[in-house]
């Protein structure tokens, strides 16, 4: 899977929980777009879209923090 | 599109009910009175695996599915809320353990917690914190190779005999998760009586005082205790609340269909009677509209799809709602029968209630349920205008 097609999915699901065009770099977490019940979302995402499994070592939000970490993260773990 | 039980969970299903219906439902107003659910019916729970339901194969348990746990729930529903909660809170360590533990957290923890070796009880809500959870006030000082944990956990279900609690705590302002053993030094639980139900889940207040713990029993990353763990155990904790309010909604019905069938009033039983005939109807038809969520729930669950987090509120929310509406008309169709010790719907009734308020109160699901029709509707409003311009 090529680095856009990740952006692309990612990008897609996010479109799900946050209204407005968030930037590939901007916090999603520190600019309160998302509830408390979003962060598991992302990771049963992750874990169901790329067939990765998040283990408790990968809990760092510069993993999770914006669109490129997430796509970055998921690169690294595919 | 298939909504159907496999052979194997309808057979599942059937020995749950007759375990029920034999060993939980005929002891659980005693146990309601005396406020305390006896060990022996924890280690049958345990030695027939359902203690452990969720815990896979490899470590000890059954591995059941997500419909045939939710069966096992609504089937434990039925028989005793309090002991649901005992499923609830105990599997909610599990899952936390199981989602985010280390590998020897999950080695050490899980075979015993299968067994019913080890008793899990979830430490987050404090005296002075309920539904703001992510702010609680306990705090966890890092030291050298060891956290040592202060504050004041409450309502603590099965917290009088629990010997392994996931302590939410804030290290350095940041919510985690923390397994703490009873026999820590500075550990103590006080008994809660007299409450208005759930009163044999022998609830308690957690006292740490100068807790000291090793530092391998962090669960997860600091910072990630309240997001992620306590979000993993929540849902379980929504999940199996939901499929225990459709047993408790169904322990109404059965009352409300045999009453009605022996009771006569004005010469003819109160099931001829049209306007207890509209409350039966609300019963029924509510209680499949529940248990179509709950089933929906489920297999989104074991296909571990990310809409699983959502919907399980929503089934918990609607199923919460419904046997409180459920439970209050069992009592109404009993009349002044339906409030004395010598039936069960009293209990119902006040078990009811607090299924409202567990693993997430009525309006916070309003809330988050609210905001995500609000998301769906503006996601759907910028396709349609996307879809304009191409």
């Amino acid at each position: 899977m090529t680095t856009d097609e990740i952006l692309e999915k990612t990008k897609s699901f996010l479109a799900q929980f946050i209204n407005v065009n968030v930037a590939d770099d901007e916090d999603i977490f520190a600019s309160g777009l998302v509830n408390s019940l979003f962060a598991m979302q992302l990771v049963l995402f992750i874990e169901k879209e790329f067939s990765i499994k998040v283990e408790n070592e990968d809990l760092d939000y510069d993993n999770f923090r914006t669109l490129n970490a997430i796509v970055g993260f998921i690169e690294k773990k595919i | 599109m298939e909504i159907e039980l496999t052979p194997q969970q309808v057979q599942e299903q059937d020995i749950f009910r007759t375990f029920v219906s034999e060993e939980i439902a005929p002891y659980a107003d005693q146990y309601d009175q005396d406020e305390c659910t006896p060990d022996e019916v924890i280690k049958k729970l345990a030695e027939i695996g359902y203690l452990g339901a969720i815990i896979p194969k490899e470590h000890g348990g059954p591995g059941m599915d997500a419909i045939t746990f939710g069966l096992l729930c609504e089937e434990i529903g039925r028989g005793s809320a309090s002991l649901l909660s005992l499923l609830t809170v105990h599997g909610m360590v599990c899952q936390a353990i199981l989602k985010w533990g280390s590998a020897s957290q999950k080695a050490s923890w899980l075979p015993k917690l299968a067994t019913g070796e080890a008793i899990g009880a979830f430490g987050l809500t404090e005296p002075n914190i309920g539904s703001d959870a992510k702010n609680v006030e306990s705090t966890a000082l890092h030291s050298n190779n060891s956290y040592v944990l202060t504050g004041e956990k409450k309502w603590i279900s099965f917290g009088q005999v629990a010997n392994l609690f996931l302590i939410i705590a804030q290290c350095d302002g940041k919510p985690s998760a923390f397994l703490v053993e009873r026999n820590t030094p500075g550990f103590s639980t006080e008994p809660i009586t007299g409450l208005l139900g759930f009163r044999s889940a022998m609830l308690a207040k957690v006292l740490m005082n100068d807790c000291q713990i090793l530092e391998e029993n962090l669960v997860g990353r600091v910072g990630f205790g309240f997001s992620h763990v306590a979000g993993a155990a929540l849902d379980h904790g929504r999940y199996c609340v939901g499929w225990g309010c459709l047993g408790l909604a169904q322990a109404c019905l059965d009352a409300c269909l045999s009453y009605a069938s022996e009771r006569k009033q004005f010469g003819s039983f109160l099931k001829g009677h049209q306007l207890i005939q509209q409350m039966i109807a609300e019963m029924i038809t509510n209680i499949k509209a529940a248990r179509l969520l709950c089933y929906h729930a489920g297999y989104l669950k074991d296909k571990g799809d990310p809409s699983l987090i959502m919907e399980t509120s929503i089934a918990k929310y609607f199923a919460s709602r419904m046997v409180s509406k459920v439970a209050d008309d069992a009592v109404q169709i009993h009349g002044a029968n339906g409030c004395s010790s010598d039936y069960p719907v009293q209990r119902y009734l006040r078990d009811a209630k607090i299924m409202e308020i567990i693993e997430g109160s009525t309006q916070m699901q309003q809330i988050i349920i609210a905001k995500s029709g609000y998301h769906s509707f503006a996601l759907e409003k910028r396709r349609a205008r996307e879809k304009e311009k191409a």
